[in-house]
């Protein structure tokens, strides 16, 4: 295809299905490296936390355009954006490390308002419901309230006390005579803001971690019923039998062996005025 | 080659004209360059909140929000519908473009243009080969790629990788390694491709002149009767495809350079010692006798400049 030929023919079907085929080739290759890097960027490291409100990470890398504006309303400095290189998140989306700066739940949540895009959901308006991960007690050959102690600064921080988290007391087997207070997270109340993590004393990791829901939960069963919790009858949809008790009025003596609609009220003139019980109800005058 | 040496793009003008006459709009889209840069660094730098963002999305003043009306396409195939805010944004940042012409976008505040510019001049410095230059319709395929990558992906696929908002974003908040891409794009525009990133591939482009193909401001090549065949444009020309139906149209044709691969940046305004050219509106319809007349004459001496 020398220059001279080209110039001689216009764009002929020839020329047309080979630079498409070319266009089409090229762009499938590069196509199918960016669907790589697309995809590797994907996996978020668990010690990387979304903002609150932040999408599911399927939806918020549709939906975050990376401006960095919740970052910018952000009063405490928590969250930053991911640069290349140096943070797991995919490059420019924002995210915080608990053991850093945890979040400090504004009321406002100013970082959800400055969103333009509703990557951080703006249906969130209680910080409470916020839903950045759940902590998890990791170490408990670590932590000092699993050891017996009583530190209990991850308790005392959290800002949903006694109820994210609540100390559970049990007997001390090591000692045989104190008990311990175990720090336990309650899933359906943590918000994740990581200032149990942040606040840990222990010198480099902490004990208790804030981990992406994904990570940190396992499903319960569909048909899993926790009976001391869930009162209704295990099997769903009852028959509710029509119930059949003595007495005037009800059908049962009108029509005994079976009702029949339409059938004569009294089949048995004996009966009329019903039976008498053998026995007697305290209080009720025969 | 040697001609060019002894005589560079652009001498006439500045020797009819003066230097900073001839370089008006280089010096101006430098400065529009660094204002927009520069407006976003006041608040990290100087705690001088006016504009909070990056070229994405940013709030200017506390009420007026701009979008990437380019991501916010993204996002749409990725099959996420952004906040009001957002919308309102994209659609002011393309009614905007669409007005002014895309591209100008590429030619006054993209922060990649002053790098490949450089690769340019230093591409040109070095005398090298011009290398792989890609058919006029590649760019189209690779926007139509990044939508499919998009759809496909459920992301906003070209942000993982877009050396613009790697670079832009990188000053504002903090760079990583995003600087790679941008050194990427510089060393592919000076040993691979001559204006091959701009001019060839970049999708944001490609977005941007498809949104500007019927914008209101365009050069025009009103005094082309005057044109001498320096060919002074079409070396500085980043799109030099664009002058050519212009300026060597016939007295019916417009002298509208009505492509929107023209990213309006002027510079041909600029080197032209002839004032051949000039801004004006898709509308105006002042007539320009084409050269018709002219063109049996010899052309003039170096005309063989023309890169």
């Amino acid at each position: 295809m020398s220059a001279t030929t080209r110039k001689s023919k216009p764009m002929d079907r020839r020329r047309f299905l080979q630079d498409s085929a070319r266009g089409i080739a090229g762009c499938t290759v590069a196509g199918m490296a960016l669907s790589q890097f697309v995809t590797d960027a994907r996996a978020l490291p668990a010690q990387a936390i979304r903002p609150p409100g932040a999408l599911d990470e399927g939806d918020f890398l549709a939906s975050c355009i990376r401006c960095g504006l919740c970052v910018r309303d952000c009063p405490y400095d928590t969250l930053k954006l991911a640069e290349l290189g140096y943070d797991g998140p995919a490059t420019g989306t924002p995210y915080f490390i608990a053991r850093d700066i945890p979040c400090e739940m504004c009321d406002d949540i100013p970082c959800v308002v400055a969103c333009p895009t509703g990557a951080l959901d703006h249906s969130l308006t209680n910080i409470d419901e916020a839903d950045m991960g759940v902590a998890v007690l990791i170490d408990e050959e670590a932590c000092l309230n699993a050891l017996g102690l009583r530190c209990d600064v991850c308790y005392r921080v959290c800002p949903v006390i006694d109820e994210a988290i609540t100390l559970e007391r049990s007997h001390n087997e090591r000692s045989g005579a104190h008990a311990i207070f175990m720090p336990t997270v309650h899933a359906d109340k943590c918000t994740g803001c990581g200032k149990c993590e942040k606040s840990c004393v222990l010198p480099e990791e902490s004990a208790i971690k804030v981990l992406p829901r994904r990570i940190a939960l396992a499903q319960s069963a569909e048909h899993y019923k926790l009976g001391w919790e869930d009162q209704n009858p295990l099997v769903d949809d009852l028959i509710d039998l029509p119930d059949r008790l003595p007495g005037p009025g009800t059908d049962n003596l009108v029509a005994p062996g079976g009702y029949l609609p339409g059938a004569e009220p009294l089949p048995d003139p004996s009966m009329e005025g019903g039976f008498k019980p053998s026995f007697k109800l305290p209080g009720v005058s025969q | 080659m040697s001609s060019k040496t002894k005589h560079p793009t652009g001498q006439e003008a500045i020797e009819k004209f003066g230097w900073l006459r001839a370089h008006r709009f280089l010096l101006l889209r430098r400065a529009a360059q660094f204002f927009f840069l520069g407006i976003f660094l006041l608040g990290p730098w100087f705690g001088i909140w006016w504009v909070k963002g990056n070229l994405s999305g940013s709030l200017t003043f506390d009420v007026l929000p701009l979008t990437d009306p380019f991501i916010t396409v993204q996002s749409l195939v990725a099959g996420h519908w952004p906040e009001l805010t957002g919308l309102i944004g994209a659609v002011i940042v393309g009614v905007v473009y669409a007005l002014i012409g895309g591209r100008v976008y590429c030619s006054w505040v993209c922060p990649i243009n002053p790098v490949t510019d450089a690769a340019h001049y230093l591409h040109d410095k070095l005398d090298l080969q011009k290398g792989w230059q890609p058919k006029s319709g590649t760019r189209y395929w690779v926007l139509a790629m990044v939508v499919a990558v998009s759809a496909l992906t459920g992301t906003i696929a070209w942000e993982f990788v877009n050396p613009i908002s790697m670079l832009h974003r990188g000053l504002i908040f903090g760079v990583g390694f995003a600087w790679a891409f941008v050194v990427a794009v510089f060393l592919f525009d000076l040993f691979v491709s001559r204006r091959g990133w701009c001019g060839h591939l970049c999708p944001v482009g490609t977005f941007y002149g498809l949104l500007g193909t019927k914008s209101v401001l365009r050069v025009s090549a009103q005094n082309r009767a005057a044109c001498d065949d320096c060919m002074d444009c079409f070396a500085v020309c980043p799109e030099m495809q664009v002058i050519t139906p212009a300026l060597r149209g016939q007295d019916g044709d417009t002298p509208l350079i009505l492509a929107p691969d023209c990213t309006n940046c002027g510079r041909c305004i600029d080197v032209c010692a002839q004032d051949v050219f000039h801004f004006t509106h898709r509308f105006d319809a002042t007539p320009a006798p084409g050269r018709g007349a002219r063109s049996r004459t010899q052309p003039a001496t170096g005309a063989s400049r023309a890169a």
